[in-house]
């Protein structure tokens, strides 16, 4: 199983990444945001940060890297691609997923640990039972998600919600429970088939217990069982 | 030569925070009057390009299709 960690001019997380999925035990390796070659990985992440500094909007210029057309053709094909953060964001910006993410709603940057609900989906990514919850940090400023009412219905039918905020004792308030006012509490979504996943907060910052716990690790393990099932 | 001046503001029914703040900093200033503010992107572009272009441009890049609306001026010399 090897993994790609995309860096973008800005990017800040990716090492993180690669750090926590060979803890995981798994290949990892970087990849320029200049190459178009994603032979031999099995999956692609596009790490958190600032890529191009976040000008014009987060993700608008980065989508428009060369590798960003291997990764389109890499999701369309069926390939597993995982956006955190501003991978997220990088995601709306080239169409992979719905929707975008506007500036938090009280204008101010949060990074914190946040209670998650991992909802019924059909992410690749995610093998969680519905209602599992889990504690993650955030730390953005963009990350508001928005979309129209017609986007908003289909995400539901479809299940293509993947993760939800609520409050610590996985309740939801009743003003929304995301700190940063996105659309009905959602911080993670998929595409229709389920192997393109974009999620705010940053699981790789929690697969180690020394630090800060474990409750990302699902979000790396899950994908490298689901491809195994596949390939046997 | 062409010049062109964008202005790229939010959809209608899109929270505009930045705008919001500045309402109610206003109202607090005293200024009752104020009853809605909306801030956004103001981009001055010089090109060989015509208008279509520009809007292309704009479509691609320069503003979000899912979020934002943009009007183009062409700016006579």
């Amino acid at each position: 199983m090897r993994f790609g960690v995309v860096i973008f001019p800005g990017s800040n997380c990716e090492q993180d990444v690669i750090r926590a999925t060979r803890y995981l035990g798994y290949e990892s390796e970087y990849i320029w945001h200049g190459d178009t070659d994603l032979s031999g990985f099995d999956a692609i992440v596009l790490p958190g940060g600032f890529s191009y500094g976040d000008y014009i909007r987060c993700g608008a210029v980065a989508r428009f890297s060369p590798v960003m057309a291997e990764v389109v053709r890499f999701a369309e094909a069926g390939g597993p691609v995982l956006g955190i953060c501003n991978g997220f964001q990088i995601l709306t910006e080239a169409h992979l997923l719905p929707g975008a993410l506007l500036r938090n709603r009280g204008l101010k940057f949060i990074c914190k640990p946040v209670t998650l609900r991992v909802e019924e989906s059909v992410c690749q990514w995610v093998d969680l039972p519905a209602g599992t919850l889990r504690t993650i940090p955030i730390n953005h400023n963009e990350g508001n998600y928005v979309c129209d009412a017609e986007t908003l219905s289909a995400l539901n039918a479809n299940g293509q919600i993947v993760l939800r905020y609520v409050e610590q004792d996985g309740s939801t308030s009743p003003g929304g429970s995301a700190p940063n006012g996105a659309l009905d509490d959602i911080a993670g979504i998929c595409n229709e088939r389920g192997n393109v996943f974009g999620l705010m907060p940053h699981p790789e910052r929690v697969v180690d217990p020394l630090v800060g716990g474990t409750d990302g690790q699902p979000f790396f393990t899950s994908i490298v069982g689901r491809l195994a099932e596949v390939a046997s | 030569m062409a010049r062109y001046e964008i202005y790229v503001t939010y959809k209608k029914g899109i929270f505009d925070p930045p705008g919001a703040t500045a309402e109610r900093a206003l109202v607090n200033l005293g200024y009752e009057g104020v009853h809605e503010v909306k801030i956004g992107k103001y981009i001055r572009l010089e090109a060989d390009a015509d208008l279509a272009a520009v809007s292309e441009m704009c479509d691609k890049l320069l503003a979000n299709p899912v979020t934002e609306d943009y009007r183009i001026e062409t700016v006579e010399e």
